[in-house]
């Protein structure tokens, strides 16, 4: 074998040494990458809950737990729907076309049944739990506040539908997770088969 | 730098322990060691009191290691369980609060000594060619650090550690595309859980102390192969003596240690003042918040991060996008990272540039340090309107970097280093 031949050959074994390596140091990276993922366990946590709304006033408010994060059911009033419905706030997906919710819930009042929110109580923005500011034009919101959720860690806004006013550094309306009515008296969370009605 | 086995053996005594340290240096090279690194390594003789904030950090970095150990006996992992253990810590370990105390003032000493080297560092210019490889690896240890300070803040399972991470990693989720299931992949859940708890536990006293460690030991390496700056910015290794050691340097030890203990001295009764009488400082090195237990229904009304990361959390608010504040946030470590390519100006230290560096290393100080109050109060329209005009500020700093410093008019830069000794 030439000189030149034998060095292109030893170059070559070299490169494909050092190929298999990577690839067999990539393969066994993979099960410490997916043990990152959540868990069996965990997966299995996330269980829908039942929340008994029979007691639940209107204009109140209850919060649950569904995987780890905190769901809000508000009964929304009379005086509420009117305020939400003809608000003159800017918001900045209205039509909820960049927000994640079920198909059942992409309307004006972003809920199965009008008369009822169930959010997800996660702002986009940073994941902080916005708070309850319910009152028109709150004395510390200002005197346009039409009534709606205000997170405390950056200052998001949110109207009685969980959508987004203008001006927050929140991205989207707040997450609806899927959810069914059973009778007038339970909200099941986590599960919607066959009530997308 | 290879001394000979034989050089502590050849002054001719060959006492016992000279034969030993023989015995050692034929296996090892203990006593070349000593000399690169200790009694022959030498640094000018003009170091003044900002040369000490890397001795101190190393300081503290041991301090945290030593509580951190011992913190870790009686410390538990869980959700059920981390609050209570280091109420535990606190009330009924024998010293446990002394020890807790410690490592949590020890987090922010850390971050002052580390802030104040910096800055030591960009007046003097040890940035500047050849230290880029120092300083890039510097600021790996500053990243490296501030993953450590997140992380350990996380274990009391308090409401502020629950929600700064909730923060913090929700951070990842305005990445797109990728975004939302790496927020899941960090979290290994589908909220900040009890698995969350766990890995960052083992990220804060296992991985990031192993890889500070090892930056550390780089950065003293990198800092040794340089030699270190002076307040001058003179290379003291151009002007060599007959016998080969610059002209303008003493040995590392016993000089510049001695003077080094002295600082050490009255830093330790800085660090005890505090961890004594005000271990909490306000709520500034231990925020109120954290008292109480992490309740995943209710975020804390004000929320704002430990002070060390309230430049950066300022930036992040002053953006009304996820996306920008997250990128904004980044950009401004990365600039640090690329301030030896950004500086155009060919003279190091401050005492010798013209005024536009002076003017922006002023600008650069006080904007960061008005982030930095701004990023601890809650977020008003006034503190919004602030912190957008000192993001503009900090930015523009290091954007206008390669201009203004081209057009610097430079002093002349002495032969030899300025000192006012006792010759």
């Amino acid at each position: 074998m030439s000189e030149e031949a034998s060095v292109s050959r030893r170059h070559f074994l070299a490169v494909a040494t050092g190929v298999t390596g990577v690839v067999g140091l990539a393969l066994t990276a993979a099960p410490f990458i997916a043990s990152f993922k959540p868990s069996t366990r965990a997966r299995a946590l996330g269980a829908p809950v039942t929340v008994d709304i029979s007691k639940l006033e209107e204009g109140a408010m209850v919060r649950v737990v569904w995987r780890g994060q905190p769901v809000w059911v508000l009964h929304r009033s009379k005086t509420m729907l009117e305020a939400l419905l003809d608000s003159p706030i800017g918001l900045k997906d209205p039509e909820s076309n960049e927000s994640i919710q079920p198909s059942y819930a992409k309307n004006e009042g972003r809920a199965l049944r009008l008369d009822y929110l169930v959010v997800i109580g996660n702002c986009t923005h940073l994941g902080c739990a916005p708070l309850e500011r319910f009152e028109v034009a709150a004395s510390d919101m200002g005197p346009d506040w039409p009534g709606g959720f205000f997170c405390p860690c950056h200052g998001s806004k949110f109207d009685l539908a969980a959508r987004v006013m203008d001006g927050s550094p929140a991205p989207t309306n707040l997450t609806i997770p899927p959810y069914r009515f059973v009778g007038d008296e339970l909200v099941i969370v986590g599960e919607d088969s066959g009530a997308a009605a | 730098m290879s001394a000979g086995p034989t050089g502590v053996a050849s002054t001719g005594g060959g006492g016992r322990g000279a034969r030993f340290i023989d015995w050692i240096d034929e296996r090892f090279p203990l006593t070349a060691m000593m000399k690169e690194h200790v009694t022959e390594y030498y640094a000018a003789k003009s170091l003044n009191i900002w040369y000490v904030f890397g001795v101190l950090a190393l300081v503290v970095l041991i301090l945290q290691l030593v509580t951190g150990i011992f913190l870790t006996m009686n410390y538990k992992p869980s959700a059920e369980d981390a609050f209570a253990s280091v109420e535990y810590i606190m009330r009924e370990v024998e010293w446990g609060w002394l020890i807790r105390y410690m490592h949590s003032t020890g987090a922010s000493m850390f971050f002052v000594v580390v802030y104040l080297h910096m800055f030591r560092g960009l007046m003097y210019g040890s940035y500047k060619a050849p230290r880029e490889l120092l300083w890039v690896v510097g600021m790996l240890i500053y990243l490296a650090l501030m993953a450590e300070a997140f992380m350990g803040y996380l274990l009391p399972w308090g409401q502020m550690s629950y929600w700064g991470a909730q923060v913090i990693v929700s951070l990842f989720g305005a990445i797109p595309v990728i975004g939302e299931g790496l927020v899941e992949w960090i979290r290994g859940d589908y909220f900040i859980s009890d698995i969350t708890l766990n890995r960052f536990f083992a990220f804060h006293v296992v991985a990031v102390p192993l890889a500070l460690i090892l930056l550390v030991v780089v950065h003293i390496l990198a800092l040794h192969t340089t030699g270190s700056l002076n307040p001058d910015g003179i290379e003291i290794k151009e002007k060599k003596g007959p016998t080969g050691i610059p002209l303008d340097g003493i040995a590392f030890h016993p000089f510049h240690t001695s003077k080094d203990l002295v600082v050490i001295i009255v830093f330790a009764i800085i660090f005890a003042s505090v961890m004594f009488f005000a271990p909490e400082m306000g709520g500034y090195f231990l925020e109120h918040a954290n008292f109480e237990p992490a309740n995943l229904l209710k975020t804390p009304e004000h929320i704002a991060p430990v002070w060390y990361f309230t430049p950066f959390y300022a930036i992040l608010r002053a953006v009304p996008s996820k996306g920008w504040g997250a990128f904004l946030m980044l950009a401004a470590i990365v600039f640090l990272f690329l301030l030896p390519w950004l500086d155009r100006c060919k003279v190091k230290s401050i005492r010798y540039r013209g005024w536009q560096f002076k003017v922006a290393l002023a600008a650069l100080a006080i904007s960061f340090v008005a982030l930095g109050v701004l990023g601890l109060q809650p977020a008003t329209p006034l503190v919004n309107t602030g912190a957008r005009i000192f993001t503009i500020i900090y930015f523009a700093v290091f954007l206008l970097m390669p201009l203004y410093t081209a057009r610097e008019r430079t002093k002349p830069v002495p032969e030899r280093v300025v000192y006012h000794g006792h010759e």
